[in-house]
């Protein structure tokens, strides 16, 4: 398996691309994906890590990253309530400063 | 105004850097560091004392057995998040589409099939108890989404009891085999696989019920409390 | 350059691509649809590194329930909780859940 690098080059691709849309979009569901995205770039990389310079297959990285996605939906889903409970007491699904910074009547663009 | 815009192509370039150094680094780490051995021959050797043959199972629920334990913890845990926020509000009535309804009424009877076969199969081949609960877990969402009210149908003790059984079995499991003088989660040879069977039948039951708990959005039930 | 490493980059490239695109798609819907369609390339990918037990977890759990999640949390959030850009303006009327259909909801008895 000599596609290690290249899978873990990958996933350090989709960890950075997460990790730059995490801070620069407001919505908070959108946040939510792009923490989804950055785990899954770091299951990624462990696992394409780990496959580099070996022909067989390492079965510890495989067990951590399923570990990982399970662990990984139970945030996303108390992530998810909570985004629910704010956008239903505050009208707007976004942290207080985007909140100030965007106000209602501000015209779209 | 220009304060503001001038704060947003700081913390752009300030996080520009940061992931690029980040970038660099690892791509560096990747590059140059040495091959590692890795575990998996260390693995392939211990295969044949532990409870499975599939090595990642071995890995989940044998070797690495507290993790899994853990994990379950971390699941049941975030069930309680979701339900201490408030009612299921994914139950409410609803006016699914006829194609959805009779799609559920053919295929949703096949998942626990699929879920018993990947339990099974778990523990010579690719499978498991995660993936077995997903798929019963994917049935349960399907039976919400096509029922026009679903909110009374739903079986409040029995979900609470299988989400909580998922962990309990595994925890009493783990400390039962204690009982006979061996350590936390060392199961005996020759009931290995046996248990390992059992932790992993009700550990998909418990997945399925946590994950169908986390779809419906809070606590089900139309009455108080 | 075997055939095997041309698919694993092309894998690579379209998992980048939908990545960014799920992030920054103008509509949040078009971008949870898009983060299910990133789900199941991973889990393809898991399956050229040899991990099939992670493949089938990704595909289940990280793709299909997620995606679930996403996209019940997106139709019950009230409208108007968007950002001035245009994002997440679900259906006008708030109470769309999501089994019913796109043309507004079938009038079978």
């Amino acid at each position: 398996m000599d596609n290690g690098l290249l899978f873990a080059a990958g996933g350090l691709g989709v960890f950075l691309i997460g990790a730059w849309a995490v801070v620069l979009r407001a919505h908070l569901i959108r946040k939510i994906l792009a923490l989804n995205l950055m785990s899954s770039g770091a299951f990624l990389l462990l696992v394409g890590a780990g496959a580099i310079g070996h022909a067989g297959v390492d079965p510890v990285p495989q067990a951590m990253v399923i570990t990982g996605i399970v662990v990984s939906i139970s945030a996303t889903a108390l992530g998810l309530a909570i985004v629910l409970r704010i956008a239903k007491t505050t009208g707007r699904a976004l942290l207080p400063e985007d909140r100030e910074r965007t106000p209602t009547d501000r015209p779209l663009r | 105004m220009r304060a503001d815009r001038w704060h947003r192509h700081l913390l752009r370039l300030v996080l520009g850097l940061a992931l690029l150094a980040v970038a660099a680094g690892v791509s560096l780490a990747l590059m140059t560091a040495p091959v590692a051995p890795g575990l998996g021959d260390a693995i392939h050797g211990a295969l044949p004392g532990a409870a499975a043959a599939n090595p990642v199972t071995a890995v989940l629920l044998d070797f690495r057995g507290y993790d899994t334990l853990l994990e379950m913890a971390v699941l049941t845990a975030a069930l309680a998040g979701v339900w201490s926020l408030g009612r299921a509000h994914r139950t409410r009535p609803t006016n699914p589409s006829p194609v959805l309804i009779g799609l559920t009424r053919v295929i949703a009877p096949l998942f626990p099939m699929i879920c018993g076969y990947l339990l099974w199969v778990g523990a010579d081949g690719p499978g498991g108890a995660f993936q077995a609960g997903a798929v019963l877990a994917t049935a349960a969402v399907l039976y919400v989404l096509s029922e026009r009210r679903p909110g009374p149908r739903l079986p409040e003790q029995p979900m609470r009891a299988g989400a909580v059984a998922g962990l309990g079995v595994f925890l009493a499991v783990a400390l039962g085999v204690m009982a006979g003088g061996g350590r936390f989660l060392e199961y005996p040879a020759p009931l290995g696989s046996g248990l390992l069977l059992l932790i992993e039948t009700a550990a998909a039951v418990g997945i399925a019920l946590i994950l169908a708990g986390l779809f419906i959005g809070g606590r089900p039930g139309g009455g108080d409390g | 350059m075997n055939t095997g490493l041309v698919l694993d980059l092309v894998l690579v490239l379209v998992l980048l691509w939908v990545g960014w695109a799920a992030l920054w798609s103008r509509d949040l819907f078009r971008g949870i649809v898009l983060f299910i369609a990133f789900g199941m390339v991973l889990a393809l990918v898991w399956i050229r590194l040899g991990a099939p037990d992670v493949g089938l977890a990704e595909a289940a759990i990280g793709a299909g329930l997620t995606g679930a999640l996403l996209l019940a949390t997106w139709g019950a959030l009230p409208p108007g909780s968007g950002t001035p850009d245009g994002e997440d303006e679900p259906e006008e009327d708030s109470g769309q859940e999501a089994g019913e259909t796109a043309t507004g909801g079938s009038d079978a008895g």
